[in-house]
């Protein structure tokens, strides 16, 4: 039984994280309509930078992404203005072109920082936590998965707050809903969504940061979690911060469980599948299952 | 037994009602409008027919079988064409190759296909436009091959939906000769119209709807006369005479 | 491009004589080229004149080279018998996806057959008593170093993949594909059951991946799941060399495929470009979106459509403005009969 119980604790302080990558991609899609497979090249980006500042300056990962998290918006914001914008321009016969290019964008920096760092492993020690864990009716939770988790939270929550009560945020959700009618509104549609790919790939970083201290790192880390991001998106329901949250949890825990109880090499595999499933069946995400009861 | 016939049609999207028990037969060789303003249910009556969206209730009948409900390749098949209203070239393709996917309907040899297609091209009087690509024509040519494609895969009912629209009146004229010669060579149709002057000209008779309901049905002069259809169109003072 | 058997004769010519005069190893640059001639004109028929764009076609090539490999590895059975139950097993599982993802738009499409990759590979690589997992199935060459009966196999294939895609593209079929990737709404209207027709272009692009795919175990004569069911080298290169030579066309996906061979191969060869061989392939796809969105040969067509005019299906790819005829005259024709 305890077994079961911390399988989903850990499972689920996993999916806050995961759901913090993932609103990310939802709201780039959302606003922009593009589905970003960059976004887990995106997110490792920030942790490397986040790393180097921890190899060579000596500086606490979560310290680090004061540095790193500005930085993946600067990088995120570049990209949208400069390249995916003009792409959507485009009308090709390949009508996937847009999906292609995040794609390829984020081969690019993947191997990019593949060539800079090496494929090698790393891990972050951070001193007094890291090794450390909390215990509570016989369930072990590391600290670096619950710091991570709360501070998911925090971000996320923050995320709320700015679309809701502030007035760029208010840009972002009118773009969201109809572009063309925010951009009659006065709307600067095109620095929104420099902003939101900004805000995306920053959360992305975020996320990936605080999972640094529990996981490993290396290059190809990003396309698993570009995958996980999109699985979310498509759980939860495109454009809704409460249907990453739920996917994000969803998925933390399926593939805690798949790990737990059958093995470690299958976990992504009931993810996908789930996916796939989703994505035939239920079209708006879980939340039409639930709109039917 | 009707030729075609709509029974007490019902369509509703969410929580509102796009059409409420519409009752239309049409005979065979006819020409029948069908009026109505903005969001009358028009375009939608359209879709139904041609299984766009499927109808809530009701029936639609065609040669005394019924087709609501049957995906709409096999109600073309069963010789239902149809235009759109916001017309959809097949951009990339040549007005002759546009034309050819509809003449593949009956046949599956290139050459008849080809054959077939220019001598719609011909009667639509768009022969010299053949090589041109769909996307590049000027929008009269667009509804013109909108209609020649409909007619390569030889339709017994023809559905119109605003062919006149966005026309000069010099292209209007054309495409109401392109229309009597369809009638000529033995197609019913049911055509969506805006333009007065284009639906007075063709049709033999004239159905009005509004919010989905149906207004009256009769021949053209008494249908544009009804005071309930002046009012749709111009508002009810006018209608009552109280405006002037 | 000019007609009739003209352009057939010289890379006939070529493609025979090329294995005598060259050194044997450019043998197996030249099989990989037509290796990657018929994956990626393979692929252009479901992707490029259907318009459903696939990212996970490396799902059949895998199939396929596990075809072959399966069969030595439960019956000791020669894996050329691969290149029978290959293509037809992979065509077996493409049926039911097909029905299942076709009702999925656009990009939601390219990224369930991702996932269906995706699944495909960690299956094979976890389920070790089915498919030897990770470690991969390993088999003796029939015929040792001798590269000629493996370069003519592949030559006869990729010959096979490309008449057929210029047969279908030239019928009822190429104008139906095209519809349907034109307009979906305005193709049923016409009476063009998508679906199905959505359908005879997977099957025709299913088999010749998967057929390449057998034909790999033979030539490698190793297989493992990572490598055969590849999303970045398999799925996205297959992407590459059509987006290069040109989507749409018949002959853009050879071009792009041979383009793509010859890179890489630089990029091998040259020992510090090696290690970026990848970054240099995914600039060089941002840069084909970019900036030659159609390709090679589709923006090729802008050029030779002033002198010739091609088939249907080439025009239809170019999407280039052509100067229509200069008067609209007022002609009044006798009218025909219909």
């Amino acid at each position: 039984m305890s077994l079961l119980l911390q399988a989903l604790v850990g499972g689920l302080l996993l999916g806050g994280i995961y759901a913090l990558i993932a609103i990310g991609m939802t709201l780039i899609m959302g606003v922009m309509r593009i589905i970003n497979l960059a976004h887990g090249a995106l997110m490792v980006m920030g942790m490397y930078i986040s790393y180097a500042l921890f190899v060579h300056l000596g500086l606490n990962v979560y310290l680090g992404m004061f540095v790193a998290v500005p930085a993946l918006f600067c990088v995120g914001y570049i990209l949208q203005k400069f390249i995916i914008r003009r792409v959507t321009e485009i009308v090709t016969v390949l009508p996937e072109t847009q999906v292609l290019l995040t794609l390829a964008l984020g081969l690019a920096i993947v191997e990019l920082l593949r060539i800079i760092f090496t494929s090698n492993y790393q891990t972050v020690e951070i001193p007094g936590i890291s090794d450390k864990a909390f215990y509570f009716a016989g369930i072990s939770m590391s600290y670096p998965m619950v710091i991570g988790f709360v501070g998911a939270l925090v971000l996320i929550a923050g995320l709320h707050l700015f679309l809701t009560r502030t007035d760029m945020g208010r840009s972002i959700r009118a773009t969201a809903q109809d572009s063309e009618a925010a951009r009659y509104m006065g709307v600067n549609t095109r620095k929104v969504t420099c902003i939101t790919f900004g805000i995306g790939s920053a959360l992305a970083a975020a996320g990936g940061i605080l999972l640094l201290p529990a996981y490993y790192l290396y290059p190809g880390v990003g396309n698993a979690f570009t995958l996980k991001a999109f699985i979310i998106t498509i759980l939860g329901g495109m454009g809704s911060t409460v249907g990453a949250i739920t996917g994000g949890v969803l998925l933390g825990v399926v593939e805690s469980l798949t790990a737990t109880y059958w093995s470690m090499g299958y976990q992504d595999l009931l993810g996908l599948i789930i996916f796939l499933l989703v994505l035939v069946f239920l079209p708006g995400g879980l939340q039409t299952l639930l709109k039917r009861k | 037994m009707s030729y075609f016939e709509i029974k007490e049609l019902v369509k509703t999207f969410g929580g509102l009602t796009a059409l409420y028990e519409i009752n239309l037969s049409i005979d065979q060789g006819e020409i029948v409008g069908l009026i109505g303003p903005n969001g009358s249910g028009k375009t939608t009556l359209f879709n139904c027919i041609n299984n766009f969206c499927t109808p809530d209730r009701g029936q639609i009948l065609f040669k005394g079988q019924r087709i609501d409900g049957l995906p709409t390749h096999q109600i073309c098949k069963m010789g239902i064409a149809r235009t759109f209203q916001i017309v959809k070239p097949l951009k990339r393709l040549t007005v002759l190759d546009n034309v050819m996917a509809g003449a593949f309907l009956h046949t599956n040899d290139e050459k008849q296909a080809r054959e077939k297609s220019l001598a719609v091209l011909e009667f639509c009087e768009l022969s010299h436009r053949k090589d041109m690509l769909g996307k590049d024509l000027p929008i009269a040519d667009k509804k013109r091959m909108e209609v020649a494609r409909a007619l390569a895969s030889d339709p017994e009912l023809l559905l119109l939906d605003e062919t006149a629209a966005g026309l000069n009146l010099k292209e209007i004229e054309r495409m109401l000769e392109i229309v009597m010669k369809i009638r000529q060579s033995g197609i019913t149709c049911l055509v969506v119209e805006h333009v007065l002057k284009f639906l007075m000209g063709v049709s033999d008779r004239v159905m009005c709807i509004n919010f989905g309901r149906e207004i009256v049905t009769g021949r053209p002069q008494e249908v544009m006369s009804h005071p309930e259809v002046i009012a749709a169109y111009l508002g009810a003072e006018y209608a009552t005479g109280r405006l002037h | 491009m000019r007609r009739g058997p003209i352009k057939y004769i010289v890379p006939g010519i070529l493609a025979v004589a090329l294995p005598f005069v060259l050194p044997g190893y450019y043998m197996h640059m030249l099989i990989l080229v037509l290796l990657w001639i018929t994956l990626a004109t393979a692929w252009n028929l479901l992707g490029g004149y259907a318009g459903q764009v696939s990212f996970g076609h490396s799902l059949f090539f895998g199939l396929g080279a596990y075809g072959g490999g399966l069969l030595f590895y439960y019956f000791g059975i020669s894996t050329w018998w691969g290149m029978l139950l290959g293509p037809i097993w992979a065509v077996i599982v493409a049926i039911p996806i097909g029905l299942i993802t076709f009702r999925l738009r656009g990009p939601y499409f390219a990224l369930a057959m991702l996932a269906m990759a995706e699944v495909a590979r960690i299956i094979f690589n976890s389920w070790t008593t089915f498919s030897n997992g990770a470690v991969g199935i390993m088999i003796s060459r029939t015929w040792g170093g001798n590269k000629l009966p493996y370069y003519a196999i592949i030559l006869a294939i990729a010959g096979l993949t490309l008449y057929v895609t210029r047969r279908l593209v030239r019928s009822k079929f190429g104008y139906y594909f095209l519809s349907i990737r034109e307009d979906q709404d305005a193709a049923e209207a016409l009476g063009i059951h998508s679906t199905r027709y959505k359908l005879y272009a997977l099957i025709a692009s299913v088999f010749f991946t998967a057929l390449a795919g057998a034909f790999y175990m033979n030539y490698m004569a190793f297989i493992q799941p990572d490598v055969v069911f590849d999303l970045t080298d398999i799925s996205i290169m297959m992407i590459l060399c059509v987006m290069l030579g040109g989507a749409g066309t018949e002959w853009g996906p050879a071009l792009g495929a041979a383009v793509y061979v010859l890179l890489a191969e630089c990029f091998r060869t040259v020992p510090v470009i090696k290690e970026v061989h990848l970054l240099a392939f995914a600039i060089i796809i941002i840069g084909i979106i970019m900036f030659l969105p159609d390709g090679i040969i589709g923006s090729w067509d802008k050029v030779s459509r002033c002198f010739v005019r091609p088939p249907a299906a080439e025009t239809a790819a170019a999407g280039q403005f052509e100067p229509g005829p200069a008067a609209e005259e007022e002609v009044r024709k006798p009218e025909a009969e219909l």
